[in-house]
């Protein structure tokens, strides 16, 4: 039997896997050791599970497991990236270079850092949600010391060209800091290769549990941060704080599990995203946001034109889906990464982000499929918009009246 | 989001959706709103003899509580004459649906769409509205 509402809002968060929750109980009970304890086999056993599960982290990205310092999630491990490198490298410069579509955790500390008196430029994407290297090396100046990219888009799920990025960075003397919280388990990640300094992790996007992260900060050629948290002198000194072994452990086991499954897991929902698009492709006026090339399997970001969003929400409530448009709140304001794209606020408004993951069935989709055909026709029927474009009105031509 | 009851009522069962042919005999129209704004109504009304509403039909793009304010004042309109539809206030919309604060545009939205559909009328009769 099918169970509603179906979840399929996975960049959100995803549920702890059962194997990753079966590993933690253990350190929230028995093991429950401080792993700074340096006396007694308590500490002992609780440092010996960090420093394996530091060790899978750094697997699944081809890193050397020193390279890797916990954090309470990519937000923290963006904020440190960012202040930290823009504080420690201030004498050399004051230039930082992000993109319009980053998310919140980034583009708030990059206004920190102006308001701190750092100079931030914000580059547009091209229409399909991917930096464009041209207007990238454009902005590159003499007193650029950070640039910061997503590797993989929250709303839309284009993935970034971090290797070109990486290779131009490098070659100007520019450290490169990427968020990859929507990319574990979902691209490969060889660090070795990437020339990336450093790189901010989230377990809960990836079957772990909320409240851990990671900052991958590299060591050859060594990048140095100003720590933000200050206190014990954990982690290097880089994040003091008592490090908390089950959520640790449970980040641990969730990257082992991803690094040895997702080949398989991204093909199975790979199908079962291409069906989601191919059932709702014979819907008109239909538009996929974001490259569908370079995307990740899990995520299809569409705008139903001429269907509002908060209504068309309210009509497939038995969806668990985002929409693009912030429309809970009292401004009724669309998506700025949408915007960014150049999308008309109608269709701004009416986007929704599907995101598919490791739970998600077949007979989901095919309900959800069935769903969307229904609501939208049925609210299209409603729409003076959709029968004036049936009558042949060139909407932009339309003089609206205010309010 | 939540919704009271009769918000929801109106959303899922909507009254009077549609259109009027255009040549109809006594048939005026207000659209108001903007697709940039999230919200556009099309209230269409059907004016008989001593310019008593004898139809209305309504067609919105926009939230579920625009959706209720207009499928609501479809109803209201009916059987009133266009002077006592003036008499529709967006306050009394509010108070039936029990919209809150964030939503009260849909309502005025509702009451625009009134006036403009009667102005409409008014336009196109004006040569002969003295019966």
């Amino acid at each position: 039997m099918l169970k509603l509402p179906i979840y399929l809002d996975y960049s959100a968060t995803t549920p702890v896997d059962p194997r990753v929750a079966e590993k933690m109980i253990p350190y929230l009970v028995e093991k429950f050791g401080n792993p700074a304890s340096r006396s007694h086999s308590f500490g002992w056993e609780a440092e010996a599970a960090i420093e394996e599960a530091r060790e899978e982290v750094a697997r699944l990205v081809n890193a050397d497991p020193k390279e890797i310092v916990w954090t309470s999630g990519a937000t923290e491990s963006n904020n440190l990236a960012l202040k930290g490198a823009a504080q420690f490298y201030a004498g050399k410069g004051r230039h930082l270079i992000t993109m319009k579509t980053e998310h919140k955790a980034v583009l708030d500390t990059c206004r920190e850092l102006e308001r701190q008196g750092f100079t931030v430029t914000y580059l547009d994407v091209m229409e399909n949600g991917l930096l464009d290297i041209d207007v990238f090396k454009a902005a590159l100046r003499p007193d650029t010391i950070l640039v910061s990219a997503m590797f993989v888009n929250n709303e839309i799920g284009v993935i970034q060209p971090i290797a070109e990025i990486g290779e131009i960075c490098r070659s100007k003397g520019v450290l490169l800091h990427v968020d990859a919280a929507q990319a574990t388990g979902k691209v490969v990640i060889d660090l070795e290769a990437l020339k990336v300094d450093l790189m901010s992790f989230s377990a809960h996007k990836t079957y772990g549990p909320k409240g851990i992260g990671a900052l991958y900060v590299r060591r050859k050629p060594r990048v140095r941060l100003t720590a933000q948290m200050h206190g014990g002198g954990h982690e290097r000194g880089f994040r003091s704080g008592t490090l908390p072994t089950h959520q640790i452990v449970g980040m641990g086991e969730a990257f082992r599990l991803a690094r040895l499954e997702m080949g398989a897991e991204n093909e199975r929902i790979r199908m079962l995203r291409d069906r989601l698009l191919k059932g709702v492709s014979d819907i008109d006026e239909v538009y996929v946001n974001g490259d569908l090339e370079r995307r990740v399997p899990h995520n299809l970001n569409a705008s139903f034109a001429y269907v509002e969003g908060e209504s068309l929400l309210m009509a497939i409530k038995d969806l668990a889906v985002s929409s693009g448009s912030a429309c809970t709140s009292a401004s009724l304001e669309p998506s700025y990464v949408l915007r960014a794209l150049g999308r008309e606020d109608e269709l701004a408004h009416s986007s929704i982000r599907f995101t598919l993951g490791r739970f998600t069935t077949a007979e989901e989709i095919d309900y959800a499929i069935r769903l969307l055909h229904d609501k939208i026709g049925r609210l299209r029927e409603l729409s003076p918009l959709w029968e004036m474009v049936q009558e042949g009105v060139d909407l932009s031509t339309v003089q609206w009246a205010a309010h | 989001m939540t919704y009271s009851v009769k918000v929801l009522d109106h959303y899922e069962n909507p009254r009077n959706v549609g259109s009027f042919g255009k040549e109809e005999e006594g048939v005026a129209t207000g659209m108001v709103g903007a697709p940039a704004c999230g919200d556009v109504m099309k209230l269409q009304i059907k004016v008989g003899k001593g310019g008593v509403i004898e139809d209305a039909k309504f067609k919105t793009y926009g939230c579920g509580s625009a959706i209720a304010s207009s499928s609501l004042v479809t109803e209201w309109v009916k059987g009133r004459t266009i002077d006592q539809a003036l008499d529709i206030k967006n306050t009394q919309i509010a108070e039936e649906l029990a919209l809150p604060p964030v939503k009260i545009h849909c309502s005025i939205l509702a009451e625009d769409a009134i006036k403009a559909a009667v102005a409409d009328y008014k336009k196109k009769h004006s040569d002969h509205a003295a019966g």
